[in-house]
């Protein structure tokens, strides 16, 4: 059974520059495996989403992005076993992307609770929009958050939730508690009235077990301590801590032998080593026994290199067990050279799969 | 500015067009930024970073500012939620939104740090603008307190806040400023715009009507489409919260002479000659995107771009020796590997070649990888400077590890000026 059964709005944070986006739309692609619909939500207005999946810029409407084909992202064992006669096994899953435009948002959110009609131009009018902005930019978190639980709770004509998953694309580290409590503090301002019961639906959505909140992160320091922080920030909120996913991990290139080989004095083996493979001399050329001065020249920046990237391994080594002493489901996702495209994004989310995620 | 040299750029020094190599061709190497000649020109009063979330824009704003100290300046720098360990090279161990002297700064100038206390920063702007009572009435509204503490947007308005204060003060003579992790982090531009449009609106007396007497006076405002809307705003939000707000909005109506004021004078200052933003990114797709944006906002606005320090460049010490060949020679020290532990090591000599041997492989791979890095970095910076040819550029290479202390900071210090 994947590690997240029953839960059905992810949200994914993390550091800046980790990659949230790519791990949300890898975790979409992955949770609509085996015939299931999921909507990946963008609340940043950067139109990462389009990016990623090379398309044009999504408008404020749920369009299908991908599809996931039975068998797409590989043999994923029992769950998919009898893909011959079962039809659900069958079927192609299917992704669904949403950018939140706030303004759109906005008359929406208003307009679920009264017909504005002509009022809902005035509020445009009024400037209505530079005042949440301006005076109350929390609105956008309520209005963020809302529309992800919205689509949560759509249940579809024959009663059955319209998506089987959400994924968010959330904002960082740093904000993503107070983005996900805003609405305590709104129905604390509210206090009663149709926008205080709307708060607390979300809240009960958001703190509930049918939502997890995952953090992205690298094998650097920064964003580890930043993940172990945010950890903390949001067991201290209340708020369901869902998994770590250690994004561009890259295999090590040399073996531990290597690696401390790196550090003793080998010049001369290497040297030889070297000009024995015909690296920086014509192969075959020169008596044997002697190193090529363009070969020589080689030796200290290739050693250079092993010791930074043995330097990398220990420091990568250290913090994967920071993460590790999380004791939280833990995924690992390769670097994928040249950045990440469509196909790339399938990778991504297979392995997700593969490693229990979806 | 000067003319290119970028030393480090493998091609420059073998010249021309080596046939039918896909390395990118010099001209595209952009125009240099000399980070030096922008630290100690006593004209550059203050230098903003910005940029995305995780390319090192705080660790550069600290880096320049320790730089810059140490080559004479008198420096301050306002970082926004630096992780701790960043803090603690700098010393800073507490958030008190007060600069504190920088220790064991080597040199003629002098360096002082703070990290940015938004609530605080607020505060101070309602008690410079109102009196007392007044100001214990906004600050005790629940609107204010979730204003000031929590909700997205304010961090970037206090930041320029208090950019504006610390200029104000005259202490410094250069202030480095790093700004808040977003796309938003260019709010600031917005600010004087919006506060005006939003003074100029109706919804301010809206809001301020059942403030004052009923609805009465709210009604000679507005025409009938108007009063239908007080009235679903009403029912929305609630009796309570129209009259929290509108408590608010009355209380801080006399601040906002001053608030715009405030932003209109951050915003020239912003524009003034003095002024240089650096946008910091890192060489990947996602990052120059963001960077590009800025760039394009910057020059909308006509802020004055100093230009890009682009952060985590790799290199490498054998430029000759390309990928393809690398590997080849890898996979022939491989094969011989196998065969020496085939034929027991006698082939290879002693084991200790042999193990030379698996090294030199490893490293040769280790090196690929490191070239074809360095070509995909090349190829995104080249499409940058195809696009922006005239914004200055610096190359930061990669350090291995985080920076722990200050003397992690003077070494991407002096990386940013080696370019």
């Amino acid at each position: 059974m994947p590690d997240w059964e029953g839960v059905r709005l992810h949200v994914v944070s993390g550091k800046g520059g980790t990659g949230k986006t790519t791990v949300a739309a890898a975790l979409a692609m992955a949770l609509a495996a085996d015939g299931k619909r999921t909507l990946l939500i963008e609340v940043e207005e950067r139109q990462g989403i389009a990016e990623l999946f090379g398309i044009s810029a999504l408008p404020y409407e749920e369009r299908r992005v991908a599809s996931v084909g039975p068998g797409a992202l590989g043999r994923s064992g029992a769950r998919t076993g009898s893909a011959k006669g079962g039809r659900e096994g069958g079927r192609e899953g299917e992704v669904f992307a949403l950018a939140i435009d706030i303004e759109q948002a906005l008359l929406e959110y208003l307009e679920m609770f009264y017909k504005l009609g002509r009022a809902g131009k005035a509020l445009r009018k009024v400037g209505f929009i530079d005042f949440a902005t301006t005076i109350a930019p929390g609105l956008r978190d309520v209005l963020l958050t809302g529309k992800a639980c919205e689509a949560v709770r759509r249940k579809g004509p024959d009663g059955k939730r319209h998506y089987d998953a959400v994924v968010m694309d959330a904002p960082p580290t740093g904000r993503v508690s107070r983005f996900l409590n805003i609405n305590t503090e709104v129905a604390g301002l509210a206090r009663f009235g149709p926008i205080f019961t709307q708060s607390q639906a979300v809240m009960r959505v958001i703190r509930s077990p049918e939502t997890a909140v995952h953090l992205v992160t690298l094998l650097e320091e920064m964003p580890v301590q930043e993940t172990v922080d945010g950890v903390a920030e949001l067991r201290a909120a209340g708020l369901p801590v869902g998994g770590v996913f250690v994004n561009m991990v890259r295999p090590p290139m040399l073996d531990e032998a290597a690696i401390l080989a790196a550090d003793g004095d080998h010049r001369e083996e290497l040297g030889m080593a070297l000009a024995d493979a015909g690296v920086g001399a014509r192969p075959g050329g020169g008596a044997r026994k002697t190193v090529p001065a363009a070969t020589k020249k080689l030796v200290e920046p290739l050693l250079a290199q092993g010791r930074e990237h043995a330097a990398r391994v220990l420091l990568e080594r250290e913090q994967r067990a920071d993460v590790q002493a999380l004791k939280l489901p833990t995924y690992e996702l390769p670097l994928l050279s040249g950045g990440v495209d469509l196909g790339g994004l399938y990778r991504l989310a297979a392995a997700l799969k593969e490693e229990g995620a979806a | 500015m000067t003319a290119a040299t970028t030393p480090t750029a493998p091609t420059a020094a073998t010249g021309k067009q080596t046939a039918g190599r896909q390395q990118s061709a010099d001209p595209l190497a952009g125009m240099a930024l000399d980070v030096d000649a922008l630290i100690d020109d006593p004209a550059t009063a203050i230098v903003v970073c910005c940029g995305s979330g995780g390319v090192g824009k705080t660790t550069t704003a600290a880096a320049l500012g320790l730089r810059a100290a140490e080559r004479g300046r008198k420096v301050v720098v306002l970082t926004i939620d630096p992780a701790r360990r960043l803090a603690q090279s700098m010393g800073l161990t507490e958030l008190d939104n007060t600069p504190r002297v920088v220790k064991d700064v080597a040199g003629p100038g002098e360096l002082q740090a703070m990290m940015l206390d938004m609530k605080r920063t607020f505060d101070e702007v309602v008690l410079a603008h109102a009196d007392p009572e007044r100001a214990r009435q906004i600050m005790e509204n629940p609107f204010y307190q979730s204003l000031s503490s929590g909700f997205a947007g304010t961090q970037e308005y206090m930041a320029m806040e208090k950019l504006g204060q610390l200029q104000a003060t005259g202490s410094w003579d250069l202030i480095v400023v790093d700004t808040p992790p977003s796309r938003s982090a260019l709010d600031f531009l917005d600010a004087p715009n919006r506060l005006g449009s939003f003074l100029d609106g109706k919804l301010i007396r809206v809001l301020m009507a059942p403030a004052k007497v009923g609805g009465r006076s709210a009604m000679k405002f507005l025409n009938v489409g108007m009063t239908m809307f007080t009235g679903v705003l009403g029912k929305i939000l609630g009796a309570n919260v129209l009259q929290d707000v509108s408590t608010f909005v009355a209380a801080m109506d006399s601040m906002f002479g001053g608030f715009r004021e405030r932003a209109d004078r951050t915003y020239q200052l912003l524009q003034a000659p003095g002024t240089a933003f650096l946008v910091v990114a890192a060489p990947e797709r996602d990052a120059l995107r963001e960077a590009a944006y800025f760039v394009d906002r910057l020059e909308t606005d006509r802020m004055p771009l100093a230009g890009l320090v682009l952060n985590r460049v790799h290199r490498t010490g054998a430029p000759q020796l390309t990928a393809e060949r690398a590997l080849a020679a890898a996979e022939t020290l491989e094969g011989d590997a196998d065969t020496d532990s085939s034929d027991g090591g006698e082939a290879g000599g002693s084991a200790f070649a042999q193990e030379s041997e698996v090294l030199a492989a490893g490293l040769l791979r280790l090196h690929a990888d490191r070239v074809r890095t360095i070509t995909h970095e090349r190829r995104m910076r080249d499409r940058f400077v195809s696009i922006y040819p005239d914004v200055p550029l610096v190359e930061v290479p990669a350090l291995a590890g985080d920076v722990h202390d200050l003397e992690g900071l003077r070494e991407i210090g002096e990386r940013l000026a080696a370019g």
